[in-house]
């Protein structure tokens, strides 16, 4: 005999603390970006008085420069460093799996290592071989007349990009070799006796069958790139290419610790997490229609 | 009749975990050579130039993500002095590692063994709650049936999409009112939580988990909750460790939310503090050995947890998706 209560026991730890530590701070950040503050006073001293603001942090949000430059930055640098990762990933994950491949143990534990290594971290060893005169790259590209300042404005995104991916691409790597295990023995063998060349079981058999495990891998890449803080965030003190405003989070945090607009950073985090929705719903919907087709 | 059954179905539920390393014992040896004899199958047709094509590729790329780490092992033991003026790639005129370890460990006041104590509290403790509870949720969504089941798991899906940085900063007004940032609990209390966790652990009890065992300990007269700590929790211990890997990680790399609530440095974890010492490079030329030192300790111990651990992590996602 099965009691009613037992589920909602079971969750009930899980349910009050996705309450207190995600649905009310989503509530309270939907509430905040449609009040503004205003101050009375010289500074403020006079108190604090909360408005209804209507759309007005939205529109000062979107028409601000520094903010949908950042956004843009953040798409080019998704397009480019997501796909460069996920590729990798699956290629690493492909031949590891290939069988031609000697001490795939070996090599997974390499490649996987940085993902144990905290981003702050990351970036602090990566600015090690970035900054002139500590960077043994730097060095020997100097040697053969190259020079390279992986600190500049132009560079340095694509300098950050090389951090995330290091970072990601073993993790990224392992989630689709569990897929790739998952593959029935039978299969290859039934391609086999049919006569499909290695590369025909890539494209026919392993690509179709790990599209759940690239879909998640993409979703949460895409995520993770909204998200992108500490990378920069690291490295602002030591290049003149980043500002408080980078990326569209360091801005939020710009506004919120720095400048003291809670509403414009309430505004700035939703618009982060809708976007985060939008593609991760559209990089589904994407997947769907696709498996659908084949 | 119902243990005997649990425990054989969680040999073989592990099973695939032991193919890398050989532990001894029957089952995993069977296994071993099992999956050996699967592989050459596989092997059979592939010649031996592209093995050692392959083979190189993936050591140019294991160079790639092993560079830092060489980088800031041989770094670590040269003179403040070596580590401008002689190549990064090679040992310097001296070794001076120890001294520099002790330096780390020393300097500001021992405040590097509190920041390392910190993380491995923040991400001890709440790995193991948040866990917990995620399993218990997840078990409760894939095995019961009660209305609002599959509105709940769409919400918590929702919950894996939201970023974390969104509500980080909602979350410190809402400390700040109860007074709880700047303390411990600040970060503790929101790495309880685990999305990813529940969302894993529903995929792994709704495969792993046959009725029958939960009816036949119904049977027995054994309460909901001793069916689910004496039965349910053995039977997911593959997904367990996962979700505890995962979460562990996770809160331990976590920078955006001790950096929005702490402000006191002796309640900092390592991200925190050895950025901290690195922003004071350009000041402060030590800190640069400093920050090199601590950058080794901090990552020595989670490079071995990650390989020795590794298989796990494997084996605990592929089951999940074998049957989910």
């Amino acid at each position: 005999m099965r009691s009613k209560s037992a589920p909602w026991v079971l969750m009930a730890p899980f349910l009050l603390l996705f309450l207190f530590t995600m649905v009310v701070p989503i509530i309270i950040a939907i509430v905040q970006s449609f009040l503004t503050v205003r101050r009375s006073g010289l500074v403020g001293e006079d108190g604090a008085v909360s408005h209804f603001a209507g759309l007005e942090n939205y529109l000062a949000a979107l028409t601000n420069q520094n903010f949908t430059e950042s956004i843009a930055r953040m798409l080019l640098f998704g397009v480019v460093q997501v796909t460069v990762m996920i590729v990798a990933s699956t290629i690493l994950a492909l031949l590891l799996e290939s069988a031609s491949a000697k001490w795939p143990g070996l090599f997974r534990a390499a490649y996987f290592l940085p993902y144990g290594i905290p981003g702050v971290i990351a970036t602090i060893l990566w600015s090690f071989l970035y900054v002139p005169g500590l960077s043994p790259i730097v060095d020997v590209l100097g040697w053969v007349g190259i020079d390279v300042d992986f600190l500049g404005p132009s560079i340095v995104l694509w300098s950050i990009a090389n951090i995330v991916t290091w970072t990601y691409t073993g993790y990224n790597m392992l989630i689709i070799i569990a897929q790739l295990k998952a593959i029935p023995g039978d299969i290859y063998e039934a391609a086999r006796i049919d006569g499909a060349g290695p590369l025909r079981v890539v494209t026919s058999i392993q690509l179709p069958l790990i599209r759940p495990a690239l879909m998640l891998t993409i979703i949460f890449s895409i995520i993770g790139t909204l998200q992108l803080f500490a990378e920069p965030q690291v490295l602002s003190t030591m290049s003149s290419g980043i500002n408080s405003e980078y990326t569209p989070n360091l801005s939020a945090y710009a506004y919120a610790f720095q400048y003291n607009d809670l509403g414009m950073a309430s505004a700035e985090a939703v618009i982060i997490a809708l976007a985060a929705f939008i593609l991760s719903a559209a990089a589904l919907g994407i997947s769907n229609r696709l498996g659908r087709k084949s | 009749m119902s243990t005997s059954s649990t425990a054989s179905s969680s040999t073989t539920t592990q099973d695939p975990s032991t193919q890398s390393t050989g532990s001894p014992g029957a089952g995993s040896g069977r296994a071993t050579r099992a999956k050996k004899k699967g592989r050459e199958t596989r092997t059979a047709g592939t010649k031996p130039t592209t093995t050692i094509i392959v083979t190189a590729l993936l050591v140019i790329v294991a160079l790639y993500f092993l560079v830092p780490v060489y980088w800031v092992i041989v770094n670590a033991t040269k003179s403040t002095e070596d580590l401008f003026g002689t190549n990064g790639f090679w040992f310097g005129h001296t070794f001076q590692l120890f001294s520099n370890i002790g330096d780390v460990l020393t300097a500001n006041g021992g405040a590097f063994p509190r920041w390392a104590a910190n993380s491995l509290l923040y991400s001890g403790v709440g790995a193991v709650f948040a866990t917990y509870f995620a399993v218990a949720a997840g078990y409760a969504l894939a095995k019961y049936e009660f209305p609002g089941r599959n509105a709940i798991f769409a919400f918590v899906l929702g919950g894996v999409l939201v970023p974390g940085t969104a509500t980080a900063l909602p979350l410190f007004l809402v400390f700040s009112k109860i007074g709880l940032t700047n303390t411990y609990w600040s970060v503790l209390i929101p790495s309880l939580l685990s999305p990813f966790g529940l969302f894993l652990a529903r995929i792994y009890a709704s495969a792993a988990i046959p009725d029958e065992i939960l009816e036949a300990g119904r049977i027995d007269g054994a309460s909901e909750m001793r069916i689910f700590h004496t039965i349910v929790l053995r039977q997911l211990i593959p997904a367990i460790v996962t979700i505890l890997l995962f979460q562990f990680v996770a809160i331990w790399n976590n920078y955006f939310l001790p950096l929005v609530m702490l402000a006191d440095e002796k309640l900092y974890p390592i991200t925190l503090g050895l950025n901290n010492w690195r922003a004071q490079t350009d000041r402060l030329p030590e800190f640069y050995q400093l920050t090199v030192g601590g950058a080794l300790l901090s990552v020595i111990p989670l490079a071995i947890l990650i390989i020795v651990l590794q298989r796990f992590w494997r084996g605990g996602l592929t089951e999940g998706s074998v049957k989910g």
